[in-house]
């Protein structure tokens, strides 16, 4: 089925880029915050991965022209009947109950919108599930009522993600409800993988502006992943209810430049990249004892290099900041 | 069907009414027992408004301002003043509008009064059991209040949400208000089960002499199909909440992954009923609409058998859609892809009724009276739901939208605009039917149009926020909700406005008490019951009707 898809995907594709940039070039009206909710605002959030854009292109293109005509389309022949057909206009009603033509057509034209739109849809749900190779990967835990952030490449262990005090968050200026104690921090253009799961009861882990959202379910890890294309502050919320504080448990993701993400990484007292020589060229004397546990570390890590190390240019940075 | 009002003219014994509680209490008469029907509707319907009202109350603006402390909500007592009182009452109106107001309208109400009138049949099949689907209705509703009363663990009551969803209605909810809640379900559930059995052999032996199934009323078609979806799913909730209270009472693992249990099995258990209950609320409503566009265009139903079989077809696909609740639950890539398949499948014959209520309407000389207005309004308003599931049928764009506001704002369009609009356009089609006394049309269109402007007010913003991300289930959010979210709630008090007009046109009709007509719908009206006098006779149909072939749906 998906290789099927694959002409048409690479056709698609390239009439998706043209009519996308029309349309966010003709949307600079629209002005939303990104990141979070514009007071008043009536369309999506607008987004910082190709996947939550290309989700707004199928919505604002796609799906919402389809049923806005279907349901104006309806709404005519309403208005149309009440004008014409009322019993002043047209005392004398006809008889007839049936023309098979019509309902051939309404049948089979319905179909065909909908196979439009699997067209596209089933093209969104399969790039969702295509991961890229990821390059952070991040667990998060669900509880009542917060998160729990982990990078298991980066040795960071868990640390908790409270709703940050209304006075807090008025102080800094940040939205209460929305910021959190301590932010999941993330590099940009980056693939970053988030397994999810529950610790108590069913959370969701959301984020309205990456297009992403799975459930924390206890005994189950779940996943999903965003590739984040704009530095910046982007919040999410639990999204399945948990119980009392439901609504008080929100998700701050900051997206930071590599070099932003390892200082965060060695702050946190995690490693940068558990493949990198660079520890072991510093110090040779420690990379007799060191070696066989970084060596572990790799062999057990689905994805050795991708600890945040292109071509090595942050990675010497974290020892610097210790 | 111009066999007249012949049947209307019964013996002196058929008029023999039993004293006042023999009457309502040992009710064996379907329409007795549909009337209780309707009035428990009525009932359920207020209480569950009011919740509705609380929860738009709380949503006017950011912050806590009903359950909290101090209070005026805390001053009355009824509901706990906390945030976890906010769960309670969304919960509660859930299960309330769902299990004790729409299904008893429909079914309960609509159903027993004319499946049998239509069919031409003297009563329904088990008239003692029709007795104790309504009254295991009433210890259901019993047991619902005790559960908002009774501690649940985080507060008084259970305030899991009507999905049920464990963890949090087994360790989540330690106390006895989830085991009355589960009980409650059981007992409305055996009430919908024996009511569906009674309607089964009701309308399969029966039917007058010469109504074959291809000659029936399409609203007793739809409760057949509505029925068949009661029995086949309602078991399988049964099975589920069972195993919730031997997992919360007994020690069982069924949900518990710490036991080797896993609660996404339980979200499937839960759908496979979920999805089907949806258009259960529904088909009964499509049923009544076919027949209101048609009588007051005074044509017959455009396409009477693609009416008849696409609420079969819709009621088969509603079997095999369940998942699309859950694409963000953890399953494969190829299961998303077939419930997004599936489920878009179910626009076609929705389509297909939609335009044949139009079609039905095209040629036709139609009267606006009250139901007919109330008819068009389930037509626009449906379509306005149906065409968001068409939107949230995608998984990709469901990552999106999934438990925000847009699901909300997408299953009041289809539930709280569609079912309860068709609730009202077939109370008002059999009003004098039910009463014997006429409405007053002005008062019922102004009912009409109140509620229309106000129920659009209140779920069209929700679209608005469901697209920015504001998420369902919060008792607070963000300040930068809090516009839309006040347009909404200003759409309830015009709504809640409407409510007391509605109260009006009971109140006036049974004031004036203008004496109805067995017919007062002219030409259109072809079915059996308005052969009958209003309200028909204790007993009807002491001599069988006998349809022709020529006769008309």
């Amino acid at each position: 089925m998906k290789s099927s898809f694959h002409g048409m995907r690479t056709r698609a594709l390239g009439a998706l880029a043209g009519a996308s940039a029309a349309f966010w070039g003709a949307s600079a009206w629209a002005s939303d915050r990104i990141g979070e909710p514009t007071p008043g605002a009536i369309d999506l959030q607008p987004g910082v991965t190709d996947l939550r854009n290309q989700a707004i292109w199928f919505h604002d293109i796609i799906l919402l022209p389809i049923i806005t005509i279907i349901t104006l389309f309806v709404l005519g022949l309403l208005v149309w009947v009440v004008i014409r057909y009322n019993k002043r206009a047209n005392p004398v009603p006809a008889k007839w109950s049936h023309n098979t033509a019509i309902e051939v057509a309404w049948t089979l034209i319905p179909v065909l919108i909908l196979v439009v739109i699997s067209i596209f849809s089933f093209r969104l749900l399969f790039d969702y599930n295509d991961m890229p190779k990821p390059d952070v990967t991040i667990k998060a835990t669900g509880y009542q009522w917060y998160w729990g952030y982990e990078y298991p490449d980066q040795k960071v262990g868990e640390f908790i993600s409270n709703i940050l005090p209304e006075a807090q968050a008025n102080a800094k200026g940040v939205p209460y409800r929305l910021a959190a104690t301590e932010p999941l921090v993330v590099p940009v253009n980056a693939v970053v993988r988030v397994q999810v799961t529950g610790a108590d009861v069913i959370h969701a882990f959301a984020v309205p502006s990456f297009g992403i959202i799975a459930d924390a379910v206890p005994g189950r890890l779940n996943e999903t992943w965003f590739k984040a294309n704009r530095i910046g502050t982007y919040y999410g919320n639990c999204r399945e209810l948990c119980g009392v504080e439901h609504a008080f448990m929100p998700i701050e993701v900051k997206v930071v430049s590599q070099a932003d993400f390892d200082a965060w990484v060695a702050k946190k007292g995690g490693s940068v990249g558990g493949a990198t020589p660079a520890p072991v060229e510093a110090a040779p004397a420690a990379a007799a004892v060191a070696t066989p546990a970084a060596a572990t570390v790799a062999a057990a890590t689905p994805e050795p290099k991708a600890g945040g190390t292109p071509a090595g240019t942050p990675a010497p940075s974290a020892p610097a900041a210790k | 069907m111009a066999q007249a009002a012949a049947y209307g003219q019964e013996d002196e014994h058929g008029n023999h009414t039993p004293g006042f509680f023999t009457r309502w209490f040992y009710s064996t008469n379907h329409k007795d027992i549909g009337t209780l029907y309707i009035l428990f509707a009525i009932m359920a319907g207020l209480v569950g408004g009011a919740l509705s009202g609380l929860i738009r109350w709380e949503l006017f603006e950011p912050g806590i301002q009903v359950f909290r402390e101090g209070s005026w909500l805390a001053a009355t007592g009824l509901v706990e003043p906390s945030k976890h009182g906010y769960n309670v009452v969304v919960t509660g109106h859930a299960l309330i509008m769902i299990f004790f107001m729409v299904m008893p309208a429909m079914i309960g109400g609509f159903g027993n009064w004319f499946v049998p009138l239509m069919i031409g049949a003297p009563d329904m099949a088990f008239p003692r059991m029709n007795n104790i689907s309504f009254w295991l209705l009433v210890a259901a509703w019993v047991m619902l209040l005790v559960s908002m009363f009774v501690d649940g663990g985080p507060g008084r009551g259970f305030g899991g949400g009507w999905t049920l969803y464990p963890p949090l209605s087994t360790s989540g909810h330690t106390g006895p208000a989830m085991d009355c809640a589960i009980l409650s379900v059981h007992l409305a559930g055996a009430s919908s089960i024996l009511g569906a059995i009674n309607f089964i052999t009701t309308i399969f032996n029966m039917r007058a002499p010469g109504m074959t199934l291809h000659r029936m009323p399409l609203f007793v078609w739809s409760i057949l199909v509505t029925v068949f979806l009661l029995l086949l799913s309602l078991p399988v909730l049964a099975g589920a909440i069972t195993m919730l209270l031997t997992d919360r009472n007994f020690n069982t693992h069924f949900f518990d992954a710490a036991g080797g249990g896993d609660p996404v099995m339980f979200q499937h258990l839960f759908w496979f009923f979920g999805h089907p209950e949806v258009y259960i609320l529904i088909l009964p409503a499509f049923g009544m609409i076919s027949h209101i566009v048609s009588t007051f265009s005074k044509k017959p139903v455009f396409g009477y058998l693609a009416m008849a079989y696409a609420m079969v077809a819709i009621g088969f696909i509603g079997f095999v859609v369940w998942a699309h609740h859950m694409y963000t639950a953890g399953m494969g890539i190829e299961l998303r892809a077939y419930f997004v398949a599936a489920t878009m499948v179910i626009a076609v014959p929705t389509g297909v009724k939609v335009f044949s209520w139009i079609a039905t309407m095209w040629g036709g000389s139609i009267d606006f009276k009250t139901p007919m207005l109330w008819a068009i309004g389930f037509i626009f308003l449906f379509t306005v739901g149906g065409v968001t599931g068409v939107v949230l049928a995608n998984a990709g764009i469901d990552y999106s939208l999934h438990d925000t506001y847009y699901v909300v704002a997408h299953f009041h369009y289809v539930l709280s605009l569609g079912a309860v609009f068709g609730i009202f356009a077939g109370f008002y089609y059999w009003y004098e039917k039910m009463w014997g006394v006429k409405y007053n049309e002005f008062l019922g269109a102004t009912h009409f149009w109140i509620t229309f402007v106000g129920v659009n007010l209140i779920f069209f913003p929700q679209h608005f926020l469901g697209l920015q991300g504001m998420p369902r289930r919060y008792v607070d959010y963000p300040t930068a909700f809090e516009y839309w979210n006040r347009i909404s709630t200003y759409g309830y008090m015009i709504t809640a406005f409407g409510v007391v007009v509605f109260l009006l046109v009971l109140l006036e009709s049974a004031v004036r008490r203008r004496k109805a007509e067995a017919n007062p719908w002219g030409e259109g009206a072809t079915t059996l019951e308005w052969t009958l006098s209003s309200p028909p006779p204790f007993h009807q149909f002491n001599e069988l009707p006998v349809i022709k072939p020529d006769a008309h749906h």
